[in-house]
């Protein structure tokens, strides 16, 4: 009797030829391990994203399956780096992809090497393959934490109860009063207990007197004051101005639906003092393929085909162009001077920090208070991003006995940082 | 070491102690003894404030709508709020200045030099800084027009056209009428008209001529060529007339090869010497070592004596140091200059035949080499002139020049211009030649041009646009080949063409995109010269007998001289220039003749100390002018100084009437112009007039270690020479004043702000105050405020006279003698950044600050203007608002970059225009520190010493303001000052050195003092001794 192999071996030289094959196949292409899903992360949303996304059709296609989908792991790598050459060679594909994104071209990524793109795949793969569920358990946690603790509107509504209670207790005591008084004043009382009953001191006597008068005008002024100066104070703060811009733009859409990097459109943020406004042909880059607006269809985009001139029937420039004014929402005054720079690059602080939760808002606010007193607090709460700037190595060999220092202690609350 | 004992004055009203003087010494701010407006009282004010601020509280409430408006389409490297850079090219006429055009959202805001130019070096002078300025001229042509009616240009082309073709088919002469050209491809552009119109002559001149050595070299070497000079290589230079520091031919560059010889330190103890021989105290005078007062008629003899003296024919002279001056020079052959201003042909010659003689040719003037500056050629152009009276003249072309001005014979060409047929001028402006010409094609500024130059011999420079033209004007270069009928206008293409045939070597393997690329990019070009140099064989003798045959002068003398900010009258309407104090008479928005005081007294004309004066009437060739006279110390007697360039009629509303037009005074002498007139009368008038001069504002009250000084024999004895070192008395011992003090002190962790300024090589050019003025939107605040002494400048240069040490300086009539020949010191002057700010301490709202980088800061949003810290600035350099000069129509004239919307373009952006009732000063501008730091923090790296140049620093040519980083142990600043970055500290009985992060830093180098060291403020600003090259301290200039 001839010697069969064990169930389980055979078992496990099948699962060893898969795994070889697997490894043939895939490791040395998509690698899994975190650390390249984590650098393709980086990529993709810094490049990437304003028209890719994982799942979604966007002005690109949805790239989940990407690396099924395509002739090979050569070729996408080969289309990143020079998408108009790929279409120029003729390649089918390439050509039939053309075809189907009404004939616009991906930008060219030349300076990427093969691992970078490797790892951008690795962060597809990743991402398709993950499960929706937590993003679920995410907001209902979210959801859960507000609940927490009495609303404040329930707070006053108590309050509002508990005045009308002791109103009605103040009227229920002065009428008791009063029919005591007059039951007390039907009877023969000697002196002394009358003048117990009929007090010298009432309502009409105090409210007059010179003491309660002076008390009343003191307290009216002092109010009337406080108002006067917290209205002063509130002059040129324009907190929750949320002005009508000519274009419905809606940020929620676009940072909030679409993720789109606020750097994408903000260019100058991370380069200089103003984080700019975008021009038209930024719009442009995704609204010659979106033609319909999530929210108001085209009347709005036509809006920057009309500013930068561009005729849709035909899909070309007409060179009649007229700019945007869109309405400015952060006016800092001129004597105090802000960059942005300095705080989104070198400081690493998120943009909504100050802005706010800005992927949430259809139309734009001031979400700030921009005063002196608002830039002064958070300069004194915020630690120095130290990490791998060079500028600030002397500094924190200097401050070594603490492990990080606040921007106050290196000059943040100087007049001459902002004021010159 | 204080053996020298010496008087300072910075005019003649403190050292004569006038008792108006005396009255104002010691107040900040003058009581002008005027109610300002007397209809109101004071409780009216408060009412009507009162009101106001609840009418402003209330209006406020409602914010105004601000719009935002984007690019349509970005260009890729422009970003609202980054500037930009280009290289271009400065040229106005025939000056010249490599620049670096500072651009802020579209808008050119700041000139800088351009230091990959081996000609300027980097340096600027006072015009070119404001030139900026003159792009934004509201009196500016918006477009062609014809006659007085604006047109299009296709019209005016078709015209001009139809009139050339008229006029060249009857064979009627063309001409081009222009200053010097520098750009070579403007030539080639000419050549083109010339091609079309074979009846076309291009005529050059320059407003102040230089072509008497144009032909000298011609007789002498046989080629129309000023050469070039190298200061930097002379040991000895004498100067007779010739203001190379200010204003002769390239004083950029003469002024930065001039400083390489002067700064000294211990280690290198040698420096050149110059000699100056001159009339009116010129910047090159006040900076000579030796200077002679001569009349302007014995420059003729100077320069013969001192060719006697040199070649053994004489022994001696009796002109003071002219002895002295030809043995010096004979002992540094091959390493001597001697240069000439005068305009005469005969002087120029024996002036060759005197660097011959040196051996100077090959060394410090390159004949090989020559420069383009000054291509004028007088008698063309009086020839040009005889024939537009002869009515021999069908058509001229004026090319951005206006001889009608600044001609001597304008008039006459006014007169004849109606006798030609087709007058056409390219000028900017509709000055005085354009408004008189049929046909006005205003060029470009040139910050809006394409362009190039060839200031010299194979040096090449090339001009781009920094900003969209402003109005309907077009490229004259552009214009021209129009005319010629030249297929292709475009200049840029024509431009690009022209380089790329001439200059482009398709051989390099560089394509002619990236080579023109590159050139654009360093704004400088330079090709390999093959050029020999010349051989001397000029005709000596017969230039001396011209000379002893030249008549001598009358009783008065008139020298006629170049400005150093206004200049030949271009930039007359440029507020920046007019208020800019003269380097040597302090005297703004005015134009004056410098009189002796030893004239003065005969002719009965006082100054007084708030600079009233008289009218003088002054007749000179036939004509008569009418100006007031100035006092001026160094003066020579007998003679009189005026300056060209005012009097302008049409130059728009800054410059218009102030002075007179001096240009008719200029005579013509033999082939080239005179510029002095040798038989003059003056006469005084019984009018007043009050000159607005800024030289006796702020003063020091008699502290007299404000300026520290010494000779060079001294110096190289003993490196401390000239300096003091004051002394506090204790209880038991007398210590340096340094080491007292009333304050802890501060704990710089960072940076460590501070300034290095050497009073050796500060030539007093004044370049850094219109730098300063431009970089910090500084208020210009016109003639009557300047009287009232409220100029607003933060940075001035005080000018200091004085008398040789050993002279006694209670000998009032001694130092009167020597008032007449006065030694001139130059100090700028602006916020010392003290550690110890007296300022700080007495400001009731903490406006004033101190920073953790040593800067001395000013809040003007918390100012409350009580004036406290101005009353209590040792260093009287702090200025107050006392009106708001912006958005003003009282001072829309003299602050037109505050008060129009095409002057508000120049503002630059990242600093406040102030507003009234806030005190102001120098910030170190403190807006480039923030900006270099925040760069350096992007790239996440230190701040490398040299990236934060503040813009008295930028401007300055001769490198006297040295900026930096006193923590950093590589910075210049560091190592200029010998920096001791450690202090010892007793730590356990043991002594450990640590590094220095306080403000009591050790100082090396012997020669830098801060000023009132002794009133412990410890200022961030070191100031560098003076040494002059004098053999002995006790010796007159």
């Amino acid at each position: 009797m001839k010697k069969r192999l064990p169930d389980s071996v055979k078992l496990l030289t099948l699962i060893l030829f898969f795994l070889t094959l697997c490894y043939q196949s895939y490791s040395q292409t998509i690698p899994t391990d975190a650390a390249a899903i984590t650098a393709g992360e980086a990529l993709f949303n810094g490049n990437c994203k304003s028209c890719h996304r994982v799942k979604q059709k966007l002005v690109g296609p949805a790239l989940a399956g990407v690396e099924e989908r395509a002739p090979s792991i050569g070729w996408i790598i080969s289309w990143v780096r020079n998408p108009a050459k790929m279409i120029a060679s003729g390649d089918a594909y390439a050509v039939k992809i053309y075809e189907e994104y009404n004939k616009s071209q991906m930008t060219a990524f030349t300076s990427y090497s093969d691992d970078q793109i490797l790892s951008i795949l690795a962060y597809v793969k990743a991402e398709a393959e993950k499960v929706e569920a937590p993003a679920v358990a995410a907001t209902a946690e979210a959801g859960g934490g507000a609940q927490s603790g009495i609303p404040t509107s329930y707070l006053n509504v108590i309050l509002a109860g508990m005045i009308i209670i002791l109103v009605l207790l103040l009227i229920i005591l002065s009428l008791i009063i009063n029919a005591l008084k007059k039951y007390l004043d039907q009877k023969d009382l000697s002196e002394e207990d009358k003048e117990v009953v009929n007090s010298p001191y009432t309502l009409g006597s105090i409210l007059s007197s010179k003491g309660f008068v002076f008390i009343v005008i003191f307290l009216v002024t002092a109010v009337l004051f406080k108002n006067v100066i917290d209205g002063l104070f509130t002059i040129g703060v324009q907190q929750n101005y949320q002005p009508k811009q000519p274009i419905a733009f809606s940020h929620k859409v676009h940072a909030g639906q679409y993720e789109i990097e606020c750097n994408y459109c903000h260019t100058g943020a991370l380069k200089g003092k103003q984080a700019n406004i975008p021009s038209a042909n930024i719009c442009m880059n995704c609204h010659t393929q979106i033609q319909q607006g999530t929210n108001t269809g085209t009347s709005e985009i036509s809006k920057i085909y009309d500013a930068i001139g561009y005729d849709v029937t035909t899909g070309s420039y007409t060179g009649k162009q007229k700019p945007i004014e869109w309405v400015r929402i952060h006016n800092l005054p001129d004597l105090a001077y802000f960059n942005h720079s300095q705080h989104a690059n070198v400081g690493g602080i998120a943009c909504q920090t100050c802005h706010g939760p800005i992927q949430e808002m259809e139309v734009v606010k001031q979400y700030s208070l921009l005063t002196m007193g608002w830039c002064i607090d958070c300069h004194r709460k915020t630690d120095v991003n130290t990490k791998g700037n060079a500028y600030y190595d002397k500094l924190l060999e200097l401050h070594n006995a603490k492990k990080s220092f606040k921007v106050e202690d290196i000059g943040g609350l100087e007049c001459a940082k902002c004021h010159y | 070491m204080s053996n020298t004992k010496k008087t300072y004055w910075k005019g003649i009203p403190q050292l004569k102690n006038d008792p108006q003087f005396v009255q104002h010494a010691d107040k900040e701010f003058v009581d002008l003894g005027v109610q300002e407006d007397p209809g109101h009282s004071r409780r009216d004010f408060l009412k009507m404030m009162g009101f106001s601020v609840a009418a402003a509280s209330l209006a406020a409430c409602e914010a105004p709508i601000r719009k935002a408006i984007p690019y349509i389409n970005k260009p890729l490297d422009a970003d609202p709020g980054i500037p930009n850079y280009y290289a271009s090219t400065y040229t106005q006429g025939g000056n010249y200045c490599s620049i670096v055009v500072k651009v802020r959202d579209g808008r050119p805001i700041k000139v800088d030099g351009n230091s990959l130019s081996k000609i300027t070096l980097g340096g600027t002078n006072a015009q070119v800084e404001a030139s900026v300025l003159s792009l934004y001229d509201n009196y500016r042509s918006r477009g062609p027009k014809a006659g007085e009616k604006a047109t299009e240009w296709e019209s005016i082309d078709k015209e001009i056209i139809a009139k050339l073709n008229d006029i060249s088919s009857k064979g009627g002469q063309i001409r081009i009428v222009s200053n010097s050209i520098l750009s070579p491809s403007t030539k080639a552009v000419l050549e083109k008209f010339k091609a079309k119109y074979p009846t076309t002559k291009v005529v050059q001149y320059d407003p102040v001529s230089n072509y008497g050595i144009v032909k000298a070299n011609l007789e002498s070497f046989g080629a129309a060529i000023v050469p070039s000079y190298d200061f930097s290589k002379a040991k000895v230079i004498v100067s007779i007339g010739a203001d190379f520091l200010g204003t002769w031919i390239s004083p950029i560059e003469f002024a930065k090869q001039f400083a390489v010889n002067r700064q000294i330190n211990e280690d290198q103890r040698e420096m050149s010497r110059l000699y100056s021989f001159e009339s009116n105290l010129s910047l090159t005078g006040a900076n000579a070592d030796y200077r002679a007062m001569i009349k302007p008629s014995q420059e003729g003899t100077v320069v013969a004596q001192l060719y006697n003296i040199l070649s053994g024919n004489d022994s001696k002279s009796e002109i003071a140091n002219l002895t002295k001056a030809a043995a010096e020079l004979k002992a540094n052959q091959g390493a001597s200059l001697v240069v000439s201003g005068s305009n005469d042909k005969n002087v120029q010659i024996v002036v060759n035949a005197i660097n011959n003689l040196l051996g100077n040719y090959g060394s410090t003037i390159l004949t090989n080499a020559p420069v383009n500056f000054r291509q004028g050629n007088d008698e063309e152009m009086s020839a040009f002139i005889a024939e537009a009276k002869a009515g021999n003249v069908g058509g001229v072309i004026f090319y951005n020049c206006n001889p009608v001005y600044d001609h001597p014979q304008g008039e006459i060409l006014a007169e004849s211009l109606s006798k030609i047929s087709l007058t056409v001028s390219t000028s900017a402006t509709p000055d005085e030649t354009a408004s008189l010409s049929g046909y006005q094609t205003p060029d470009h500024h040139y910050l809006e041009s394409w362009g190039d130059a060839e200031p010299k011999l194979n040096s090449f420079s090339l001009s781009q646009p920094a900003i969209s033209p402003l109005f309907k004007t077009r490229q004259a270069q552009e214009s021209f080949l129009t005319w010629a009928g030249e297929s292709t206008t475009e200049y840029f293409t024509f431009l690009k063409e022209y380089w790329m045939t001439r200059f482009y070597n398709s051989g390099s393997g560089v394509s002619f995109q990236n080579f023109w690329d590159k050139c654009l990019y360093d704004g400088v070009f330079e090709i390999p010269t093959t050029a020999q140099p010349l051989t001397f064989s000029g005709n000596v003798s017969a230039a001396l007998a011209g000379l002893s045959a030249a008549k001598s002068g009358g009783q008065f003398e008139l020298s006629i001289y170049e400005s150093v900010g206004i200049g030949n009258g271009a930039q007359a309407n440029n507020p920046l220039l007019q208020e800019l104090p003269d380097p040597i008479t302090k005297a703004t928005w005015d134009h004056y003749v410098t009189i002796s005081q030893k004239d003065a007294n005969a002719l009965g004309i006082d100054n007084d100390a708030e600079g009233r004066t008289q009218l003088v009437t002054i007749t000179a060739n036939g004509k008569s002018v009418k100006v007031p006279a100035l006092v001026q110390p160094g003066q020579a007697p007998g003679t009189l100084g005026i300056a060209v360039g005012y009097g302008r009629t049409k130059v728009g509303k800054v410059g218009e009437n102030i002075g007179v037009n001096v240009y008719p005074l200029v005579t013509a002498a033999g082939d080239s112009l005179s510029y002095s007139a040798l038989d003059v009368k003056i006469e005084k008038t019984d009018e007043a007039f009050q000159i607005a001069q800024t030289q006796i504002h702020q003063t020091y009250m008699g502290r007299h270690n404000v300026i520290q000084e010494s000779v060079l024999s001294e110096f190289k004895k003993d490196p401390y020479a000239g300096r003091e070192m004051p002394k506090i008395t204790k209880w038991d011992e007398k210590v340096d004043a340094s080491t007292l003090s009333l304050w802890k002190g501060h704990d710089y962790n960072n940076h460590h702000w501070g300034m290095a300024i050497d009073m050796n090589s500060c030539t007093g050019c004044a370049a850094c105050i219109v730098a300063c003025n431009v970089e910090n939107n500084v208020a210009l605040v016109g003639k009557q405020e300047v009287i009232n002494r409220r100029e607003m400048h933060w940075l001035r240069i005080d000018r200091y006279y004085s008398n040789p040490a050993g002279t006694d300086a209670d000998d009032l009539q001694g130092l009167e003698k020597v008032a007449e020949n006065p030694e001139v010191v130059f100090q700028p002057m602006l916020c010392q950044h003290c550690n110890n700010a007296p300022c700080e301490t007495v400001c009731p709202v903490a406006a004033t600050t101190h920073s953790s980088e040593g800067l001395n800061q000013m809040t003007y949003n918390r100012c409350i203007g009580t004036r406290y810290c101005a009353n209590n600035c040792p260093y009287k350099v702090r200025r107050f608002n006392w009106f708001k000069y912006h958005d003003n129509q009282q001072f829309y004239q003299a602050n037109p970059a505050m008060n129009t919307d095409l002057g508000r373009m120049v503002l630059n952006p990242d600093v406040t225009v102030r507003s009234r009732g806030v005190m102001e000063k120098c910030s170190f501008c403190v807006q480039r520190i923030q900006s270099g730091k925040l760069n350096a923090k992007k790239e996440r790296r230190t701040l490398k010493d040299g990236e934060v140049v503040t813009a008295c620093q930028a401007a300055c040519a001769t490198g006297a303001i040295v900026f930096g980083d006193l923590n950093n142990p590589e910075s210049r600043l560091s190592q200029l000052l010998k920096v001791d970055h450690f202090k010892e500290v007793e730590k356990d009985g043991k002594v450990e050195k640590v590094i220095n992060y306080g403000i009591d830093k050790k100082i090396g180098n012997p020669r830098a003092y801060r000023v009132l060291e002794e009133i412990g403020v410890k200022p961030n600003i070191f100031y560098l001794t003076k040494i002059r090259n004098k053999d002995k301290a006790t010796e007159n200039v």
